[in-house]
């Protein structure tokens, strides 16, 4: 083997050992070029299009702070369902949790009052992360004592919170004399504050998703988290309690995907309105798809979607491209990430199984 | 007929009882008791047709959580399909045709790529729901309206006639699918492979079966059922699309699959307890016997798919080999 041959394998090699990283960035750019052909098809150029998106949404700092402001609930919601995954439960309940959430921390801006600014905060979004996380408890109870798939019930209670909230926001908490359904502003004591162009909730969403690195990573709770989610015989075995960890668990995941819900309503929208916080929670199930379960992969997974939902109205502003192509982007992406086709094609026999996480009706 | 009503007890026995209360209701009232039955059977049909889907996907062993997207695709391809050939046959066609492209990847994902099930399910829901909506033109309206057919004699039995045999095309055929699938499952050898594929896969290889080529077969062909629900719901039951027409059907379908034991019958059975429910609940409702509010009287459906679970999950028992995928040894 000459030189150059060796030196090329090596190169090879870097991109297979790190084919996690480098599948999702290929998913991504392929998922941009069938866009592109989607977007040419209706008499547009592709260019233009992205441009607009991007330019939007990167490159002012209206736009900027729009765009941190759209990506911070999408970091927890990606971070929830990433928790739900590392231990083999697949909460696509984050939906309902963080709309649960968001009401919560939004009444207790409204109704609790006389609290200094900082504390007010905090306990409305200590109100927002506890409804979220009984709510995904609900399923957790289910799953580990009565069997009953997480899968279909979190998608219930999905719906479950929609009509809840939606009665709710109609009658008893509606703002009065207005033809919306919503509630109140909150008070400006709840308000979480913007430092220039990011949201001081986008900081927040950082730090926790670099304590959920280290508490799944180097914590023994990480480790148990880990055991279950690998292999539930194996920690069934070594004493763990199977029971104990399915509730905590979705009470982590809920937890996590209703401070989500609270900093949006208490840093972004600063009341509750249904329609601001549709399909959060299924984008959450992308990015975590996309950045392989990994906590802090989210942060960058969740820019990108962040970024595409902000610059998709302006897309439709300037080209007249329905923002809907964002959801036919994030889904080609998600196909691309998830099945096995991408990494086949890129990396033949060396490409990594995609691992089997989660669990079947009777376990 | 004996074999068929003694391995059936349940659902027959249920069947029985809610068809003498039916009566029974009847005859204090004509036209309610029809109206509730109408409604009931028009709930069930694509609840039934899509827990087929799922019955027949386990049975064989593959885990089917993308009934939402495989019915929504193809409530979207019958729709425009009708809409741009200007024939509701036509749009049949294509709306079942794209149940079972939705089959096939569900098939290929599942089986010869051996993806986590449930995640392959999981994306083909958003993958549907992205792809609809972004296609979606709203104002568009369908060329002629379904038929309805009435089944001669049978259609003129009181109540149960005008219910079940004076119906459009899909409702029509739900009963008869229904009928098929469980004959086919416990009578044919065709059946009898499959549940030995989904109960103990090595076993059945050992015995000569091709297990992965089986799997493939069946969710596939499991994907056309999914379309007939899916065109049910856009060509007979709403008349139209909208974006997120399915509204979590494929997900109570699964509930009722596992509530009717995996059994086509007692899918059967589940369902129209689901119907009947709902319509009784709505009836209720606008005679205001009960006054609660509308949003909660629309949430009784997957309240009840909770309940239902909860109770139901831990006494019946899943396909042995229902989520695990199988790969040939040596």
């Amino acid at each position: 083997m000459t030189l150059t041959e060796t030196k090329m394998s090596n190169k090879i090699g870097f991109f297979v050992r790190n084919q996690s990283i480098v599948v999702p960035i290929v998913a991504i750019f392929v998922a941009f070029f069938l866009g592109g052909i989607l977007i040419f098809l209706q008499g547009v150029n592709p260019l233009v299009a992205y441009r607009a998106i991007f330019s939007e949404a990167w490159f002012d700092s209206d736009g900027l702070l729009r765009t941190f402001q759209k990506t911070t609930p999408l970091v927890l919601a990606g971070l929830a369902v990433t928790v739900g995954l590392r231990i083999g439960l697949f909460n696509i309940g984050a939906q309902g949790q963080l709309i649960s959430a968001a009401l919560a921390s939004a009444l207790a801006g409204i109704y609790i009052t006389n609290l200094p600014p900082i504390l007010h905060v905090l306990v409305a979004l200590f109100c927002g992360v506890i409804v979220g996380a009984l709510w995904a408890a609900i399923a957790g109870v289910l799953k580990a004592y009565r069997g009953v798939h997480e899968v279909i019930s979190t998608i219930m209670l999905n719906s479950i919170a929609i009509g809840i909230l939606d009665y709710l926001v109609s009658n008893p908490f509606k703002e009065p004399d207005q033809a919306l359904q919503r509630t109140k502003k909150i008070a400006e004591t709840a308000i979480l504050p913007n430092i220039g162009f990011i949201p001081f909730g986008f900081i927040l969403a950082l730090i926790i998703c670099l304590l959920v690195s280290v508490m799944l990573n180097r914590t023994t709770a990480g480790f148990r988290f880990n055991t279950v989610g690998k292999n539930k015989f194996a920690a069934t075995y070594a004493g763990i309690n199977m029971k104990l960890m399915i509730v905590t668990g979705m009470l982590l995941s809920g937890g996590l995907a209703g401070l989500g819900g609270a900093i949006e309503t208490l840093g972004i929208t600063y009341r509750f309105e249904p329609a601001f916080n549709a399909g959060l929670g299924f984008d959450g199930i992308t990015i975590a798809l996309l950045a392989r379960a990994n906590p802090l992969a989210t942060i960058p997974a969740a820019i990108l979607v962040g970024t595409l939902r902000a610059g998709g109205a302006s897309l439709q502003f300037e080209t007249g491209i329905e923002p809907e192509i964002v959801d036919v982007l994030l889904a080609i992406t998600l196909l691309l990430v998830s099945a096995p086709i991408l990494a086949k094609f890129l990396f033949k026999g060396k490409a990594q199984k995609s691992a089997n996480v989660t669990s079947g009706w009777g376990n | 007929m004996l074999d068929f009503i003694s391995e059936n007890r349940k659902p027959i026995i249920t069947l029985a009882l809610v068809t003498v209360v039916a009566y029974v209701f009847y005859f204090l009232d004509e036209i309610k008791t029809t109206s509730v039955l109408v409604f009931g059977w028009g709930y069930a049909v694509p609840l039934v047709l899509a827990a087929m889907v799922g019955i027949i996907g386990e049975r064989t062993g593959v885990v089917n959580i993308g009934i939402e997207g495989q019915m929504l695709m193809s409530a979207f391809a019958s729709f425009f399909g009708s809409v741009i050939t200007g024939n509701i046959y036509l749009g049949m066609v294509i709306g079942i045709s794209a149940g079972l492209v939705m089959g096939a990847f569900l098939a290929v994902a599942a089986v010869k790529w051996e993806m986590d099930q449930i995640i392959a399910g999981v994306v083909i829901n958003i993958v549907a729901a992205g792809l609809t909506s972004f296609f979606y033109a709203p104002g568009k309206t369908l060329p002629q309206l379904m038929p309805v057919v009435s089944i001669p004699i049978l259609s003129d039995i009181p109540l149960i006639g005008p219910v079940f045999f004076r119906n459009g095309l899909f409702a029509l055929a739900t009963l008869f699918i229904v009928l098929a699938v469980n004959y086919a499952i416990f009578k044919t050898r065709w059946g009898l492979r499959s549940r030995s594929v989904g109960e103990y896969p090595s076993a059945a290889d050992a015995a000569g079966i091709n297990v992965l080529r089986i799997r493939m077969v069946n969710v596939t062909l499991a994907g056309a059922l999914a379309g007939c629900a899916g065109a049910f719901l856009a060509l007979e039951a709403a008349g139209t699309f909208a974006r997120g027409l399915t509204a979590g059907r494929g997900f109570l379908a699964l509930a009722i699959m596992i509530f009717g034991a995996w059994n086509p019958m007692g899918a059967l059975a589940a369902a129209l307890f689901f119907g009947l429910s709902t319509a009784i609940a709505s009836q209720l409702q606008a005679d205001e016997v009960i006054n609660i509010p509308q949003q909660f009287v629309n949430l009784l459906p997957f309240v009840m798919t909770l309940v239902v679970l909860a109770i139901a999950v831990g006494r019946v028992r899943p396909p042995a080999a229902a989520g695990q995928p199988y790969t040939k040894e040596g």
